[in-house]
């Protein structure tokens, strides 16, 4: 059922305060989502004073010098730090967006730094991602075919038939559409999500897989598929500025063609 | 929104009970009748407005009409279907309990094809000067 406000044991309480070094004359706070499911306490927003003349430009800059020097308890997925791994994905100042691709100079005033909406917590800014996994597996995200490779070993593609997966392939599943999706986070044990319908649309379009057809039996389902309602927050929030509302209406769309 | 006690694997989870195969039909109803009832509530407005002051018997004299009463039946069914239609989406995004949302799917139904016979048949009666 739609949740209109968090379960008692989910409301966020008031947390610490770490002041900036001393002699900090530019300095920036971040309120910081912080959740530890071991203690059986409330998640609490810690507020934590950076000095920005010896800190990077990015969220994730502050994230790790807060980490490093202030408060090491502090919990967060990193890898690449360039905007490639997708692993930083985080709620940052009201939106879903990599923090290693979000500057702080474009969050006004205080920023806020929540983990993905609506997924549970593992600790802190990182969500528990199985299930968006599992769904990515669902739809079997790999080339199937029944004719065997030709003899030089390369199933090929025009220049034409390639770049119908532009826009699909640059997809680093990073969830930020997915979990800013309403339709998900009501049936998100269903419905598949922007992301993973876009990885769909990547092989549906793809020219040398032979299972199209098999893979669109598979999606048509007023869950997996119809609750999509293009209201596009997915391509709104997607930190690679990608169209996934696109591709889930292609995908309608070839539902429509091959039905008559 | 995921069960911790479930013991099925994620995947098997993820798939549930597979594809309905279903949903196309509904999803190209939905916005056919959408599309339709673009001309018919422009015409259905304006002639409201037109007949605004009127009596029964100048609505029933325009209403006999054969061409008005066909616009009128159609308006109203594509109404009624496109209502409960809309209406099954609303339930299906935000009840998430399977009986109490195929029930108040089902009670939608009935009301609106209730509806949609009851002020055709209405119309028949009218249009036929009863």
């Amino acid at each position: 059922m739609v949740e209109f406000s968090l379960p008692k044991n989910s409301k966020p309480t008031k947390g610490k305060t770490y002041p900036a070094p001393a002699g900090a004359k530019n300095v920036k706070r971040f309120d910081i989502y912080r959740y530890d499911p071991d203690s059986g306490a409330n998640p609490r927003i810690d507020s934590y004073d950076v000095d920005m003349d010896t800190c990077g430009p990015m969220v994730l800059d502050a994230l790790l010098k807060i980490k490093d020097e202030t408060d090491q308890t502090l919990t967060l997925r990193r890898s690449c730090r360039e905007g490639i791994c997708g692993s930083c994905s985080m709620n940052i100042d009201g939106g879903n967006t990599l923090a290693c691709l979000k500057p702080i100079d474009e969050c006004n005033g205080t920023v806020k730094v929540y983990p993905l909406p609506h997924m549970p917590v593992v600790k802190d800014l990182v969500p528990d991602l199985t299930h968006i996994y599992a769904q990515y597996a669902s739809i079997e995200p790999w080339m199937k075919n029944d004719t065997p490779p030709p003899s030089s070993g390369e199933r090929l593609q025009s220049p034409e038939e390639r770049e119908k997966l532009d826009g699909l392939w640059e997809c680093i599943l990073c969830f930020c559409c997915t979990t800013s999706c309403p339709s998900y986070w009501w049936n998100g044990d269903r419905y598949l999500g922007p992301a993973v319908l876009l990885q769909a649309a990547r092989w549906i379009n793809d020219s040398r897989d032979e299972a199209t057809g098999e893979r669109l039996d598979d999606l048509e389902d007023p869950f997996k598929l119809y609750r999509c309602h293009t209201i596009m927050n997915c391509t709104n929030t997607c930190p690679k500025g990608l169209n996934p509302a696109k591709a889930i209406a292609d995908i309608k769309m070839k539902m429509v063609e091959r039905a008559g | 929104m995921f069960a911790s006690h479930n013991l099925r694997t994620p995947l098997g989870r993820a798939r549930g009970l597979g594809s309905a195969k279903d949903g196309l039909h509904h999803w190209w109803l939905q916005r056919l009748t959408a599309l339709a009832l673009i001309p018919l509530t422009v015409w259905f407005v304006a002639s409201v407005v037109g007949l605004a002051g009127s009596g029964y018997e100048e609505f029933a004299t325009w209403l006999s009409a054969p061409c008005t009463a066909a616009a009128m039946i159609l308006f109203l069914g594509i109404t009624f279907h496109h209502a409960q239609s809309g209406m099954q989406v609303v339930l299906e995004d935000y009840v998430s309990d399977h009986g109490w949302r195929n029930a108040s799917i089902i009670v939608v139904k009935f009301i609106c094809y209730g509806l949609a016979v009851l002020s055709i048949v209405s119309t028949l009666i009218v249009s036929f000067g009863g």
